[in-house]
């Protein structure tokens, strides 16, 4: 798990919950304050650009990788170094910008798009209301 | 030629400057409110406000002509990065430049076919290299694509190709003697060249090859 905010703690404590073994990555200790007093995972504190940081957290050996630090260019390389370098077969990056997340799915790193699922939710939540006064 | 200058900073207002001076069309973005007042006072129109990450600036700025030349040259490397791969992959820019702040992440513009790089400070101690050589080889060009690199060995004393003719030295695979300055001039290395100490060799070398080419010419 590269980046343990929000999004990144709580995924990683369900899988870890599911019967995993995580790693979590994040530049600051707050991350371990998120994942709890009962965290019984690895943290490794660091940059995720930094391939020293990557190797301690075990990427050679990982079987997924899911990248969602705070910075969607930072998680697009980050992404790619993974899959390339160290062939990580499922690796699942955080995009916030939808035009990016197209573009770099497109081209085979796999994105999940926030913002595009907002937007989504949003108008079909909207579109229902209006269905229904309509009715 | 169009080029597109990604960045702002000194590195890319500079290259802005001269570009335009040269006569090249320039599109130059940048995204800070602060700088991007001050470009627009020097250079108008040629600046655009915008996150050059973002694919639509980048559309806006003429990134489907597609530019001669992109120079991502940005204060962030995953930004670089980035500029540099929607560029080529996503629009056919045939040249794109980027700027390494962090040397450590060279290998990630490698990796990901991002061949053209500068990076000031790898620059910068490669020079410091230059007036303190510490291995023996100096690296003086780095031809990244070809995996090439053009070094310079100074003979020492005792070294084992002293007195030899350059044709009869044992040389690894993929590597050649190109020149030898001494006293003050440079002649190209021809099969009957005797080396001498004190002589300043230049040699091109593949990288795995470095190593041995360095034993071959100073001994272990």
């Amino acid at each position: 798990m590269i980046g343990c905010g929000r999004v990144g703690s709580a995924v990683a404590k369900r899988l870890r919950s599911e019967g995993w073994e995580v790693t979590a990555v994040d530049e600051s200790e707050d991350a371990l304050v998120r994942l709890g007093p009962d965290w019984r995972g690895g943290f490794v504190l660091g940059h995720g650009m930094d391939t020293d940081v990557l190797e301690l957290a075990g990427v050679a050996d990982a079987d997924a990788a899911v990248v969602s630090t705070n910075g969607d260019n930072t998680n697009i390389v980050i992404g790619q170094v993974l899959q390339r370098r160290y062939e990580i077969d499922t690796v699942v990056v955080r995009v916030l910008d939808p035009a990016r997340a197209t573009f770099y799915a497109e081209r085979g790193l796999p994105t999940v798009c926030p913002t595009q699922t907002a937007i989504s939710v949003l108008l079909e939540s909207v579109r229902a209301a209006a269905a229904a006064a309509a009715s | 030629m169009y080029v597109l200058v990604a960045g702002g900073g000194k590195v890319g207002a500079n290259s802005t400057r001269t570009l335009l001076e040269m006569g090249h069309e320039v599109t130059l973005i940048e995204q800070r409110p602060d700088r991007f007042a001050r470009l627009e006072e020097e250079f108008g129109p040629v600046v655009m406000r915008g996150d050059a990450t973002e694919i639509s600036v980048l559309e806006r700025a003429g990134i489907a002509r597609p530019p001669e030349l992109l120079l991502a040259v940005t204060g962030d490397d995953e930004d670089n990065l980035v500029i540099s791969q929607i560029g080529k992959e996503g629009y056919g820019v045939g040249k794109a430049i980027a700027r390494v702040n962090d040397p450590r992440n060279q290998q990630h513009f490698d990796l990901l076919g991002i061949t053209q790089t500068v990076c000031a400070t790898t620059s910068i101690l490669g020079l410091v290299e230059h007036e303190v050589p510490e291995h023996g080889l100096v690296t003086l060009l780095e031809l990244q694509r070809e995996g090439l690199k053009v070094v310079e060995v100074q003979i020492a004393k005792g070294a084992p190709v002293v007195a030899a003719r350059a044709g009869g030295v044992t040389l690894p695979k993929d590597a050649r003697l190109i020149s030898v300055f001494r006293h003050g001039r440079t002649e190209l290395v021809e099969p009957t060249t005797v080396l001498r100490p004190g002589d300043q060799v230049l040699a091109v070398v593949s990288d795995d090859s470095a190593p041995a080419l360095r034993k071959a010419l100073l001994g272990s």
